[in-house]
């Protein structure tokens, strides 16, 4: 099996509303050295192995549902899993 | 003319928009389910607003995998007016039927109340029945109707003339002020206001009737005075 771990995050160009008022909660908590805050989302997918290009379904899945590429960007991890 | 509103679940504004079109604007229309594989007895396709599929991942994600979209694809490419409002436009950006995306709104509140739109064109199959420049208030009500499109994009919108409708007093940041966009075709359009919320005097507004009104005269001249 593997397990893939998504990351999405807005892309840079595009500002990120939630994140600058997180980062400005922060400033007030007195944290002045926090620069930038992005908020984004996290998902585990758990595929089973077979006979097909993982990089390539993974790409799939990510641009065509799991992010918006208009205002998203995403990156990936792999790891491999033994079947519990 | 005989259209189509299209219900997922967590739609919440297919009752006014029923209503709307029954009620208000004298016209056929029937509920349609999203598991339906067929929409070739509808002439307008009406997606509204809501919630569909909890919102979850991303407004209008989910839905965009459900078997009516394959059909309203399919009517949409067909040249079939197919309008999307709030919801509905969020789904219409995630199929890709129209350009762009919405972010949270600037404030990052949920906005409900009325807004003053501009007509930009009136050349579109929904809004020949308004004057260009005309302001028209329709009320909106989203948490997510923060447009954004790449410059590339916006230029081309602007080029082809399918931004239709603009905000007076933008609430909730989006580029250019753009309310509602068409496809480059002009069948396909998106808005985050809801023009169904705006059909009766005891709505506060009946400015969004005339889109509906647009809709049934240009099928009209485009069907019946051809044949």
């Amino acid at each position: 099996m593997y397990k893939v771990k998504v990351y999405v995050t807005l892309r840079e160009s595009v500002l990120d509303p939630q994140g600058k008022a997180v980062m400005s909660s922060l400033h007030k908590m007195g944290q002045s050295e926090v620069e930038d805050v992005r908020i984004g989302k996290y998902l585990e997918l758990t595929l089973q192995k077979g006979d097909y290009d993982l990089d390539e379904k993974i790409v799939s899945m990510c641009s065509k549902l799991l992010s918006n590429p208009v205002i998203e960007d995403y990156r990936y991890e792999v790891e491999e899993v033994v079947a519990q | 003319m005989k259209f189509a509103v299209i219900v997922f679940p967590g739609s919440n504004c297919d009752t006014d928009m029923y209503h709307a079109v029954k009620d208000e604007l004298g016209a056929e229309v029937e509920y349609v389910w999203h598991d339906a594989t067929n929409l070739n007895q509808y002439d307008g396709i009406l997606l509204p607003g809501g919630f569909s599929y909890g919102d979850y991942l991303r407004s209008g994600a989910i839905a965009q995998f459900s078997n009516v979209m394959t059909e309203v694809v399919k009517a949409a490419r067909e040249g079939k007016p197919v309008l999307g409002v709030c919801n509905g436009f969020q789904i219409l950006l995630e199929t890709g039927l129209l350009p762009g995306a919405m972010r949270r709104n600037e404030s990052l509140k949920f906005i409900c109340q009325p807004e003053e739109l501009v007509v930009e064109n009136t050349s579109t199959i929904f809004t020949t029945q308004y004057e260009k420049g005309e302001v028209i208030s329709v009320p909106v009500a989203h948490g997510e109707g923060n447009y954004y499109c790449d410059e590339e994009t916006l230029e081309q919108l602007k080029a082809n003339n399918q931004i239709v409708f603009t905000y007076r007093n933008n609430p909730n940041g989006s580029v250019e002020n753009i309310a509602g966009i068409t496809n480059e075709e002009g069948n396909v359009l998106g808005m985050m206001p809801h023009p169904e919320r705006a059909v009766d005097e005891l709505l506060g507004s009946k400015d969004g009737l005339k889109l509906f009104q647009s809709i049934v005269k240009s099928w009209r001249e485009r069907y019946v005075a051809a044949t």
